[in-house]
């Protein structure tokens, strides 16, 4: 039971970094430019299909990762200086049909590139075994990689964000954007640089789930919502709160699907069982997304001043 | 994925009048996108092969082919078989992979007496009370392919099992297949969501239950993504996969790779089987796209040669009913798979082998059958089927 | 001159189905009653948000809880139109009662964020629902019986009674938009700090604009019930809100046929270009782009350039 434990929780960990990945792009977006991404899901997808592209040409997934990352940077980049930047001053329903419209030339893009079979995307050989935690108990190294990364990133971040001077620009322009142009930091280039982050971040929890899920057209898609979930729990513009957000949905979306079941099936039959506990910890999702925005808007985490 | 072979439905559909039958009209939908893709992309070729083999023509009219993608959605696939019925006025439905698909589409189907031809799923729902002399199926009935794995089991002498399917009706089907077979205990079970990628919740369920073996079934991208996390998980040392032709077959085995070694699973085909169509057909398929076929390719290529057969048959009166369900109940053509009848809700009476993958001779990891577990085994639903 | 042409309009849609049906092309008097069902519930949106200023991402909730509700009420036993088609419009309205009164307590990106979960709830719930097929959805036995001898299996008469809802639907938000309170509620998106100066409730009219939407949606969601014989939560899918939002602005965000412009030219554009290629969705993507970074007033608004400077903001 404790190893049950311990591992459910491990699972829960796993996927709350990944999305951490993914929120933390769109967070520091939405924060300092004010600008609801939609396409955010699909630089995901491109990082993905990158990865797996380089894969099959040169065999190394670590140069396929960094290639990804700065390949998806570029272009994010790209859509950033032609069609976004053009949006940062028109209303949310102009962002989001926009930014919706770059979502299906993107899907439609890699669908023309690619194909609409999924892409083969396997674990790097090295980590494809399992690792012993505990006698009895072994766990994927690749997860464990993966648990690493997010760590690492959310450290890095920190670091970053919290004690370098770039980073102050970044506190300030989602703080308060007028008084940071006016206290003379290029507003413009920042936005840029934080763009390409974003975009960078996003190829590498493609990267990494790419292995674990698969790599196909519209696998942004589910992962996008529950990244905006995230940054309004934790905060819009907060790292520390997508942090936190990300680990929050992470621990509630495994305790549906692993121990909800369990509970339920003294009651119900387990396939009545393994449907509902997943449905159930959506649902308490979302509820807890309303909940914030009823209460406490500016999320957990406030980053406006 | 839209390709007609003839221009615009609407020119055949003002041309087209009710009596003339110049032409035989197939409307297949299939699960083109997806991690499911590769079923019916092989359905598709196993198809295209027997209709280019009979120099594209179905029972000596021309066919035409419509093919599309029903992007294993249930809500897609019902608005595309509205299409075929309504604007093209198809003669045959066939090729849907997906059990729910399948149901969600049926009624439409039955309604506006046309033929509904399976190539993939066997839902129980139209087996027994529901069953409809508007269907036939040139697969199997869900349930007989997971029976088999059960008799497998319980003779192999496994005392604790792990149950894992998806939570949609072939899912059900396949578990209860198997529990028809298999009485010995089980440990526990787990319904993810269909399409579901990531199992580290189910894995971890494993791990607690601490069965002998696990039988799944996960097909397409659910039991690739499956298998290799299993691997990873370390869990093969303790545990040993059994599951069916579903999740070991010809397109799964190039995306795992090793990983499948040694797993025992169960079908009604294989393409080491010794007779004189499967080895044409094995043959002509290798030759064509250049791999070794699935059983869902020999499942397209029967549904093609079942037309094909039944058309001949009526001698292309396509508009008589009557005669044209008498033809398909004959199936006067000879199967890829050997004995081969109808029963009387459309479903086979078929053999079920026992397959292992192992590397053959020429060093490809594939399955070589061993033995038959079920002879002329009809499904266990036709006994509430009211038809003749 | 906009009568003229609305007038025109009415009168193609009448002889349609039956050129249709002289030609033999019935497939697409069951298109044509699809369009129709579109252009009512992108015009039920389109009163939130083009008049109302309310950008609701969770829309296609309403919709979807007005078909499961006649899909539900089929499966018990309860086929007549005049039980469950109301029971649609009340049961979406209440949803719309319970979601609007929570979510327009919020504002701007909130509001946005704060429907969207709200659609996300209610789509889970339905996916939970095992006894009504749950994710694979739920088949209609037949269509509703209207009675009166009339059978709505009939591609033709359920075509007219569609059109003759969705005229009267239309009809309805004409009129409404003209009265006062649709003045008001216009007054309410141009400034609503203003309003509430003056002294209007601002959150009831909004209140009471959600609540309606959300009823006319239902209706919708019931007639495309009937239309498709099947329903499944991917109605109610964001992305099927995001659709309906795509419709409004094609159209025309704030334009009184806006709604249905727009659901008929998403339609037949799809129609049109999926049979040409898999990949429509990138013209469809190409246009939306174009049409928010340079005509964001949609099709209509290409008509109408002297009454959009009156206009003021846009939507």
């Amino acid at each position: 039971m404790a190893v049950l434990i311990l591992e459910q929780t491990l699972n829960g960990l796993q996927f709350g970094l990944m999305l951490f990945l993914m929120a933390a792009g769109l967070t520091l977006v939405f924060g300092i430019m004010d600008l609801i991404n939609l396409a955010h899901g699909s630089l995901y997808m491109i990082g993905a299909y990158l990865v797996a592209a380089v894969v099959q040409a040169t065999g190394s997934f670590l140069l396929a990762v960094v290639a990804a990352m700065m390949g998806t940077a570029a272009i994010g980049v790209l859509l950033e200086v032609s069609v976004l930047r053009r949006l940062y001053t028109r209303d949310h329903l102009s962002q989001v049909l926009a930014t919706f419209a770059l979502l299906l030339i993107c899907n439609e893009v890699v669908r023309l590139i690619f194909g609409s079979q999924p892409v083969m995307l396997g674990m790097p050989a090295a980590l494809a075994g399992p690792v012993q935690l505990l006698p009895g108990f072994s766990y994927p190294a690749f997860r464990l990689a993966v648990i690493g990364v997010g760590l690492a990133v959310a450290a890095l971040l920190y670091v970053l964000v919290g004690r370098t001077r770039v980073g102050m620009w970044v506190r300030a322009g989602a703080s308060n954007r007028e008084m940071a142009a006016a206290m003379g930091i290029d507003v413009k280039l920042l936005f840029t640089a934080v763009f390409a982050v974003g975009a960078a971040l996003c190829a590498l929890a493609g990267a990494m789930l790419g292995p674990i899920l698969a790599v196909q057209v519209g696998m942004g898609e589910s992962i996008l919502i529950l990244a905006f979930v995230v940054i309004v729990i934790g905060g819009i513009g907060s790292i520390r709160g997508a942090l936190v957000g990300a680990l929050l949905v992470g621990m509630v979306d495994t305790v549906g699907r692993a121990f909800v079941p369990m509970l339920l099936r003294s009651f119900v039959s387990p396939a009545v069982a393994s449907g509902v506990g997943p449905a159930l910890a959506s649902i308490a999702i979302y509820v807890l997304m309303a909940a914030v925005l009823f209460w406490r808007p500016q999320g957990l985490f406030p980053a406006r001043a | 994925m839209y390709r007609a072979i003839l221009f615009a439905g609407l020119a055949a559909a003002l041309a087209a009048s009710a009596q003339a039958a110049d032409q035989v009209k197939v409307g297949f939908m299939s699960t083109l996108s997806g991690p499911a893709a590769a079923i019916g992309i092989d359905i598709r070729d196993g198809f295209n092969l027997a209709l280019k083999m009979s120099g594209g023509k179905l029972g000596g009219l021309p066919a035409e082919v419509i093919i599309t993608d029903d992007q294993q959605n249930p809500e897609t696939g019902r608005q595309i078989v509205d299409k075929y019925i309504k604007r093209d006025h198809v003669d045959f439905v066939t090729g849907i992979v997906f059990s729910n698909v399948l149901l969600a589409v049926a009624p439409v189907v039955f309604d506006n007496k046309t033929f509904l031809i399976s190539a993939n799923a066997g839902p129980s729902l139209l087996a027994g009370e529901k069953c409809s002399p508007w269907f036939f199926s040139v697969s199997w009935q869900n349930d007989g392919t997971p029976e088999a794995a059960g008799k497998y089991t319980a003779d192999k002498g496994y005392k604790k099992i792990f149950l894992l399917a998806p939570n949609y009706p072939a899912g059900k089907d396949m578990v209860s297949g198997f529990k028809r077979y298999y009485k010995g205990v089980v440990a526990d079970e787990a319904y993810p969501r269909l399409g579901q990628l990531d199992y580290s919740a189910e894995l971890a369920q494993i791990r607690a239950a601490a069965p002998d073996a696990v039988f799944f079934f996960l097909p397409g991208g659910m039991g690739i993504n499956f298998i290799k996390q299993f691997s990873a998980s370390g869990l093969g040392k303790q545990v040993t996969l059994i599951t069916t032709a579903f999740s070991a077959d010809e397109d799964i085995i190039p995306a795992v790779g090793e990983p499948m070694l040694g797993i025992y699973n169960t079908g009604f085909w294989n393409h080491d089987l010794d007779n004189v169509d499967s080895r044409t057909f094995v043959a002509a398929f290798e030759k064509e796209y250049g791999r070794l076929p699935s059983a869902y390719a020999a499942q397209g290529y029967e549904a093609a040669r079942a037309i094909d057969a039944a058309v001949r048959e009526v001698k292309g009166k396509l508009d008589d009913s009557e005669a044209l369900r008498k033809a398909l109940h004959a199936n006067t053509f000879k199967s890829v798979r050997g004995p081969f009848k109808i029963n009387r809700n459309g479903f086979p009476i078929q053999n079920y082998y026992l397959r292992v993958v192992e590397r053959d001779a020429k060093g490809r990891i594939t399955n070589r059958t061993l033995s038959t577990v079920l002879k002329d085994h009809p499904d266990a639903y036709v006994d509430q089927c009211p038809l003749k | 001159m906009r009568n003229r042409m609305v007038i025109g309009t009415l009168v193609l849609l009448l002889a349609f189905p039956l050129a249709a049906k002289h030609w033999d092309q019935l497939f697409y008097v069951s298109f044509a009653s699809r369009i129709l069902i579109y252009a009512v519930a992108a015009s039920s949106l389109n009163l939130i948000l083009g008049y109302g200023g309310m950008v609701s991402f969770g829309h296609a909730a309403f919709l979807g809880i007005g078909a499961y509700t006649v899909a539900i009420l089929m499966e018990q036993g309860v086929s007549s139109a005049w039980v469950s088609w109301p029971l649609a419009v009340g049961v979406s309205a209440l949803f719309a009662l319970a979601i609007g009164a929570i979510s327009l307590r919020t504002r701007g990106v909130y509001f946005i964020m704060i429907t969207l979960a709200f659609a996300q709830m209610v789509y889970y719930l339905l996916i939970s629902l095992r006894a009504y097929g749950g994710e694979d959805g739920l088949n209609l036995a037949e269509r509703s019986q209207v009675g009166f001898g009339l059978s709505l299996a009939n591609d033709l008469t359920f075509y007219y009674v569609v059109l003759a809802l969705g005229v009267a639907c239309l009809y309805l938000l004409r009129r409404l938009l003209n009265a006062r309170f649709g003045q008001v509620v216009q007054a309410i998106r141009d400034n609503e700090t203003r309003m509430e100066a003056i002294g209007f409730p601002t959150y009831r009219y909004k209140l009471i604009c959600f609540v309606l939407a959300g009823g006319v949606a239902g209706l919708a969601g019931a007639l495309l019930a009937n239309q498709s014989g099947f329903v499944s939560p991917n109605l109610l899918q964001w992305t099927q809100s995001g659709t309906l939002m795509v419709m409004v602005i094609l159209g025309g965000v704030g334009y009184l046929y806006g709604g249905a412009l727009g659901a008929a030219l998403f339609l037949v554009l799809e129609e049109v270009l999926s049979a040409y290629t898999l990949h429509w969705q990138l013209g469809l993507g190409l246009v939306l782009l174009a049409i928010v970074l340079y005509a964001h007033r949609g099709v209509a608004g290409l008509f109408d350039g002297r009454a959009a400077a009156r206009r003021g903001a846009d939507g």
